[in-house]
């Protein structure tokens, strides 16, 4: 008799914890085939809160970490990526279906984003920032920082690829977020969360939710915790009553539709500009 | 002694420079026209409520016909002008309101009722230095890192606020028609004249029928404006209140926009600090145009172990403060803008002095009529007391002390608002850990309320969207920029 | 009387280092900004007068001689000699060897009110003993000086040997006892910095300065509005700290009626009203004095006046 699968439980990623939903609800998930795969966590409104909590404290040790540290941090999870490929590559298969070359592809294609964006890390600075020449004795500089803690609904279909083009780049210039992974097919994002959870990416910095969007999207948009708003991967008949919600605090709110530009970085940072006198 | 003798005589600027006219109409397409309802609102001299001119009230249909003046403009002749040739108009603009400075100085010291020191020396230069700074900018987008040849959303609709008339306008209009956009804007109901004089400048330089459209109106019209389905992009500087409406306007129209929204800033004085040069930082920071001021020092955060000296050099400084006449070259604190907004600054004072903070002003004789508030400061304010949290937007200062530096930084934070923060110590790298630290977008280390066309201006959280000035002020009126 | 340092380096040095700084920029626009203050009509005639009350009239050339002294001694008393209604000036200001002349000068036209300033110890380099120092000093008190013009050691300030500026100071002051009053020149063009200029006025104060000036007239920069400033605010703090009130006299650059305006408003504002007199405001100049006195006419009569309307010593 051949060996029996060891099945796993797969759980949310909260504070660099692994709990299931203090609902105690999970729901079921079926793969392309149509057969059943597995029971994720259901995440309540209240897990959503606790993640908030976990990203707002890890938000300013990830914040104030030398933009070197943030990028080694980003290159490490790359390098842990790539010994789980496998592991990835069968959960896409099961969960979107499509060819191993496909799936191969995806997987390749969010590690490599990782090291792209880890690269960026100490250079979004330099780029986007300036130093102003005032009409007056005063030293005058423009440093993008980052904006807060970031409220992330992933993209529904391509399930790792669009996580990372979401997460990679706002945490890479010092935000910490929270996301609501594709509802049918959260796999990559809990196996990217155990990924996490043993690179060196303190606790909290990314948290990681499974769930039904509708039912947590609105507790996200309207958490005035949350200072900005990745609703890539809502679906558009919500996105005006998201950014409606999201305006109670003036919350940053975008869809994106590129995985790699620098203006993903841009659109959760804040322009700072400090000004002193010049004189003896 | 002869210490008495040295008040100075009145030395007031001279009126006849303006002339007002008894009514305007609305500037559409590069011409004059009448409101389609022909409704009327008056426009007065808050220093004496005189009333200056009478000017029309926009409805719908006039925000329509400017919104199609904009866009015909835009698509026959702006969006086709070599960016070059753009760049001269508003160069040309830029020294049309240098020669007529003072002019402008006057009439919006008339209207708005800040001191003509402040208009003359602050308001005038600097909006004129907006035009001239991003005239240079028009040829040379390709080159702002914003992108490989980015384009302009088309029509901007634009609102801005009665503190700073011309210069929010500036704000505005020059970054604007840079990038190759076309205007609709509209002015705030109490300070309309100097938008209007600025309609005159369009047509003596020359500039393009419709590519600058000013309408005049109230509330009804801003809104009419940011409804517009014409409209692609809209840049509003005003109340958080209003700039939520707006966010939420835009969630179902989708349109771009900007919003420079209120503050509460902190002015963090430490131990170490250059003290004669911090009072006079609290001071303009707080009563630099009448504390009408978005990113006004409104609260003064000191530290214990100098509060005593530094409120005895404020309030020995505050008693200096000339309050009276805007048009006299003498004075430094004017009228309050109107009496809805006295009202407002009132009754929030009031509530410092129910909630347990000491009120204190310096004797000064306020005018009879007109709108006026002393220079005020209130001691013993905490965290929780309103006059710490909400915008006062008047000459009145909130005084909190702290004990450690990282205490300072928490109480500066701990508000929603987030455009502007005040730093003064003479230690380097004490300076340079709490800009790191305050969640603002403009930080004035041992100086306050400085302004430059070159340094990007806005704020985070809820203080807005977007920067104003210098190269990360271009990017919002770009499509695909941030 | 508050003593705020116990006469030694150590207490002197910990006094020093707790005063605040100066931010250059920030002094500078304040300066600026009340420069911007508009002085019309009946407040601008009395400006005038005060400045002519206020000038220390000077002249310290090698070339002075006996015969230009009694020329400015002369104006000191009348400076329009058409105009009686004119005020005298606060003092006149020569080298010591000319105290005496000056002194009779004085007298002869009507002016024994007015005090002679001598510039003493060693004067304007101040590099000499300090026993040459104190002789240069008793030599003008025996002629009859009753104000006396000494210069600080800036090359021991600079070599950071503040207690020797002090003693220095110190020194001389005992030889004025209540003979003459001692103005303190900081010669703050070369002191460079705002923050050396603030250091320097204390020094001079807790070592006895009854006023503390700007400078030689040598050196320039010299009485710069923001240098004046940042010594009004210095005799303020110390009048807050002790209740004495220290003169300032700006001396250097001050030529024309604006610029003298512009210093009697930042009196004005700065250390206020009370400082707002001869006795503790002087400004030292020479053709100052031509201009406050055309301007004055101008004031009475409507039209522009002529430089030869006004006399030329």
């Amino acid at each position: 008799m051949s060996r029996i699968d060891i099945k796993k439980t797969y759980k949310l990623f909260i504070g660099g914890q692994f709990p299931r939903s203090e609902s105690g609800r999970t729901y079921e998930i079926k793969g392309a085939n149509g057969k059943f795969i597995a029971n994720p966590a259901l995440a309540s409104r209240k897990d959503l809160r606790d993640s908030v909590t976990a990203a707002k404290s890890a938000l300013s040790g990830w914040s104030s970490a030398t933009a070197f540290n943030r990028g080694q941090i980003l290159y490490r999870i790359a390098e842990i990526m790539e010994g789980r490929r496998d592991q990835f590559v069968t959960e896409i298969i099961a969960l979107e279906g499509g060819t191993a070359k496909a799936a191969h592809a995806q997987v390749e294609q969010a590690i490599d984003l990782w090291v792209w964006y880890a690269g960026w890390c100490d250079k979004i600075s330099t780029i986007a920032g300036a130093t102003n020449p005032i009409a007056g004795p005063y030293y005058n500089f423009t440093t993008p920082e980052e904006l807060g803690v970031v409220g992330i609904i992933s993209d529904q279909k391509v399930s790792l690829l669009g996580l990372v083009a979401a997460i990679a780049p706002v945490i890479a210039t010092g935000n910490t977020a929270v996301v609501i992974a594709s509802e049918k097919r959260p796999l990559s994002a809990i196996t990217l969360g155990e990924a996490l959870a043993t690179s060196d990416l303190p606790a909290g910095v990314l948290n990681i939710l499974t769930g039904k969007v509708s039912e947590l999207a609105p507790w996200l948009a309207s958490h005035m915790e949350i200072d900005g708003l990745d609703i890539s991967g809502a679906d558009s008949k919500v996105e005006s009553e998201l950014r409606i919600a999201g305006a109670e605090n003036l919350k940053r709110i975008h869809r994106f539709n590129k995985s790699q530009s620098p203006q993903r970085m841009l659109a959760f940072m804040e322009a700072k500009t400090v000004w002193h006198p010049i004189g003896v | 002694m002869d210490k008495n003798l040295f008040e100075y005589a009145p030395a007031p600027e001279s009126r006849a420079l303006v002339s007002i006219k008894a009514q305007y109409g609305l500037f559409i397409n590069g011409a004059w026209v009448e409101p389609k309802t022909k409704d009327k609102f008056a426009t007065i001299n808050p220093a004496n409520e005189e009333v200056l001119s009478k000017i029309s009230q926009a409805s719908d249909s006039d925000v329509d016909r400017a919104v199609k003046a904009a866009r015909a403009a835009y698509l026959k002749t702006w969006s086709k002008m070599p960016a070059k040739e753009r760049g001269k108009y508003l160069f040309r603009i830029a020294r049309i309101m240098q020669e007529r400075a003072r002019e402008f100085a006057v009439l919006e010291t008339l209207d708005n009722g800040k001191p003509i020191r402040e208009s003359r020396d602050v308001d005038v230069p600097l909006a004129a230095a907006h035009f001239f700074y991003h005239a240079g900018w028009a040829d040379k987008l390709d080159y702002a890192g914003l992108g490989i040849n980015p384009k302009p959303h088309g029509v901007v609709g634009q609102i801005i606020p009665w503190n700073f008339p011309l210069l929010m306008l500036a704000w505005k209009i020059a970054p604007a028609l840079a990038t190759g956009n076309t205007v609709v804007l509209k002015p705030a109901e109490t300070t309309p004249l100097t938008a209007l004089l600025f309609a005159e400048i369009c047509q003596q330089a020359e500039l393009p029928a419709g590519v600058v459209n000013i309408i005049t109106g109230d509330g009804a019209t801003g809104a009419a404006l940011v409804n517009h389905p014409g409209i692609d992009k809209i840049a509003f500087t005003g109340s958080t209140e209003v700039g939520k409406l707006i966010a939420r306007s835009i969630a179902i129209s989708g349109k771009s926009v900007t919003l420079e929204l209120g503050g509460k800033a902190a002015n963090i004085v430490f131990e170490d600090a250059p003290i004669d040069e911090a009072v006079e930082g609290i001071v303009n920071g707080i009563f630099f145009n009448q504390g009408h001021v978005c990113c006004a020092g409104s609260r003064l955060i000191v530290q214990e172990n100098i509060y005593d000296e530094l409120l005895a050099k404020l309030k020995r400084r505050m008693s200096l403060i000339r309050v009276g006449d805007p048009l006299d070259k003498n004075t430094d604190l004017g009228a309050i803008n109107s009496a809805a907004q006295l009202a407002k600054i009132k009754e929030l004072s009031a509530s410092g002095d129910t909630e347990g903070a000491f009120r204190w002003n310096p004797d000064c004789q306020l005018p009879s009529k007109g709108f006026w508030f002393a220079p005020t400061i209130f001691t013993g304010v905490t965290q929780s007391h309103r006059i710490a949290r909400e915008e006062i937007f008047g000459p009145v200062l909130s005084v909190l002390t702290f004990r450690t530096p990282q205490e300072a930084i928490e109480k500066a934070n701990n508000t929603p608002y987030g455009l502007s923060a005040g730093i003064w110590s003479e230690k380097g790298s004490r300076i340079l850990w709490a800009s790191k630290a305050l969640k603002a977008g403009v930080i004035w280390a041992n100086t306050f309320n400085k302004f430059d066309p070159a340094s990007p201006f806005g704020g985070y959280k809820e203080s807005g969207w977007g920067r104003e000035g210098g190269r990360h002020g271009l990017a919002p009126y770009l499509k695909g920029t941030k | 009387m508050v003593t705020l340092i116990d006469g030694s380096e150590v207490s002197l040095r910990k006094y020093l280092g707790a005063l605040s700084g100066v931010d250059k920029v920030g002094a500078d626009q304040r300066a600026a900004m009340l420069g911007t203050r508009s002085i019309k009509t009946k407040s601008k005639s009395w400006a005038i007068d005060m400045a002519i009350r206020m000038v220390d009239l000077t002249s310290l050339e090698g070339a002075d001689t006996a015969g230009k002294v009694r020329a400015i001694c002369a104006k000191a008393v009348h400076p329009d000699p058409t105009d009686f209604s004119v005020p005298s000036v606060g003092a006149v200001c020569v080298y010591n060897d000319l105290v005496k002349i000056a002194r009779e000068s004085l007298n002869l036209n009507g002016g024994s009110h007015i005090p002679v300033a001598a510039v003493t110890t060693a004067f304007p380099s101040g590099r000499a003993s300090l026993k040459v120092k104190i002789q240069d000093t008793q030599d003008a008190l025996n002629d009859g000086a009753t104000e006396i013009d000494m210069v600080i050691d800036r090359g021991a300030f600079l070599a950071g040997k503040l207690g020797l500026v002090f003693d220095e100071i110190t020194a001389i002051k005992a030889v004025c006892g209540n003979r003459a009053q001692l103005k303190v020149i900081l010669e703050t063009g070369e002191l460079t910095t705002y923050d050396n200029v603030r250091k320097a006025s204390f020094i001079a104060m807790l070592a006895g300065a009854d006023f503390i000036k700007t400078s030689t007239g040598k050196v320039s920069p010299a009485a710069t509005p923001p240098v004046v400033l940042v010594m009004l605010e210095a005799v303020r703090d110390y009048y807050l700290q002790t209740g004495m009130r220290i003169g300032v006299k700006a001396a250097g650059g001050i030529r024309t009626t604006k610029d003298a305006i512009k210093q009697l408003v930042l009196v004005n504002e700065v250390a206020g009203p009370e400082w707002l007199n001869p006795h503790l405001f002087r400004i030292g100049a020479s053709a100052l004095l031509n201009d406050l006195l055309m301007q004055r006419m101008k004031a009475a009569s409507g039209f522009y006046s002529g430089s030869n309307y006004v006399t030329l010593d």
